[in-house]
């Protein structure tokens, strides 16, 4: 099959990352088209008018838009490796279930740590702290997210660990101290997968490219 | 797998979309079930019990085990009674692009209507705005297609028609008639009433919305 497919991307999207990570995962060539986000090439305002929002995953000339669709996407079309939902409906349903929980609780309150300042900045990295405690309870003492092996919860969340020296730096506080099971998951999948070692950027490369746009 | 003796409760709101969603799409693929109304300012022990993450409504309980979010819910409706009206289409382009609006109902048509009901003055101005080129967006998804499923009633639909309920008091609050805007969205959701049942006997009165919207705005003060 002479699959065409190109990823719109930009470097430093945690929400990016999750589609490399799935296209990595399943063996899939693609070609990855980095866009500036000041200005934002044809293709994308084309295959994404709604939102102008990377990432875009355009297989043989059809756009799909946002992160978690497109892994879902992914998973479907690429069935037969590396499985990242479950096949059980309600199993599905709960990693599902927790995508959308860290979607809204951790990415959207992380960013606020971010972003905000006193109060409302002091509420997010608390709000923040409860959902990665919540999340923390759902792994368990499981290897990942997705039982033995990875699946599309690990897939969600793991971007988001290269942004946590940027959060714990900016909030003064650590997420290992506070969440190490969490902290311990992140390192064990960059140790053992290649998609997620070679797809997640240095923290470091992060904080500085973050301390010149919020000084 | 869907057993012979399936016992499916819903915890659920009469005035919720989100519920309504679930209602109909339980009702499309004639599953019997218990409906459970909560009172959201005492909720039951059941519901803390089976959404301790959101504590919110609907919630499915399928044979003891709870399934949260209307879309996640009606995906999960979907799958296990796959035998009768199936509600996403069967090619993955087509669903993650059925996918995409329901997320974008989700993130966008819900918030800006509720701003429609909430504010006054410029943001109330803002969200009026919004609120209309939210809709044309959704009408030019549905362009010239009896459904947004395309000839039968699928997914977005179950996504959508749950908000035609609530027209009214966005109407009444926004200070619009939804029918100039956007008159084949409005032609949609009358078909939608008209030709399936389990829409017709899901959705509320619009007048019944609207005295509860005007109750919302009392409890939290916006009418002084």
């Amino acid at each position: 099959m002479n699959d065409e497919v190109i990823l719109l991307d930009y470097w430093a999207s945690p929400y990016g990352m999750r589609v490399k990570i799935a296209l990595d995962e399943k063996g899939v060539d693609y070609e990855c088209q980095a866009e500036n986000l000041q200005n934002k090439s044809p293709l994308l305002l084309k295959s994404n008018p709604i939102h102008k929002t990377i990432p875009v995953l355009v297989h043989n000339g059809k756009p799909i838009c946002e992160s978690l669709i497109i892994v879902s996407y992914i998973d479907e079309v690429w069935h037969d490796k590396s499985p990242l939902l479950p096949s059980d409906p309600h199993q599905k349903s709960q990693a599902l279930f927790w995508a959308d929980y860290i979607d809204k609780k951790i990415y959207d309150v992380g960013r606020k740590v971010l972003w905000e300042k006193g109060e409302d900045q002091e509420m997010a990295k608390k709000e923040s702290m409860e959902g990665m405690k919540k999340l923390e309870g759902e792994l368990g003492n499981k290897r990942y997210f997705g039982g033995e092996n990875l699946g599309f919860v690990d897939v969600a969340l793991v971007p988001f660990t290269c942004w946590f020296y940027s959060i714990e730096t900016r909030g003064n506080f650590s997420i290992e101290a506070e969440c190490p099971k969490i902290s311990s998951w992140a390192k064990r999948c960059v140790a053992e997968r290649e998609s997620i070692a070679k797809t997640l950027q240095d923290p470091h490369k992060l904080y500085d490219y973050y301390v010149k746009l919020n000084p | 797998m869907a057993k012979q003796e399936d016992e499916v409760i819903l915890l659920d709101f009469w005035a919720s979309m989100f519920g309504m969603r679930v209602r109909i799409a339980l009702a499309e693929k004639g599953i019997p079930y218990e409906y459970r109304e909560e009172d959201l300012k005492n909720k039951s022990q059941l519901l803390l019990e089976s959404n301790p993450v959101h504590k919110k409504i609907p919630v499915l309980i399928h044979n003891g085990k709870p399934v949260s979010e209307s879309s996640i819910i009606v995906e999960y409706i979907d799958e296990v009674w796959k035998d009768k009206a199936p509600l996403f289409p069967s090619d993955p382009y087509a669903k993650a692009h059925a996918r995409f609006w329901a997320d974008f109902i989700d993130k966008k048509l819900y918030q800006i209507g509720r701003n429609l009901y909430t504010t006054k003055g410029e943001e109330h101005e803002a969200a009026r705005e919004e609120f209309i080129s939210c809709l044309k967006l959704i009408e030019g998804e549905l362009g010239d297609k009896p459904y947004f499923g395309g000839e039968s009633f699928g997914y977005l639909d179950v996504s959508l028609i749950p908000f035609y309920s609530w027209f009214q008091a966005y109407e009444t609050y926004g200070n619009m008639i939804i029918e100039h805007e956007c008159p084949k969205l409005i032609a949609w959701a009358k078909r939608c009433i008209q030709n399936k049942e389990s829409v017709s006997k899901t959705l509320p009165d619009l007048e019944k919305i609207l005295a509860f919207v005007q109750h919302l705005r009392k409890r939290f003060g916006i009418d002084e």
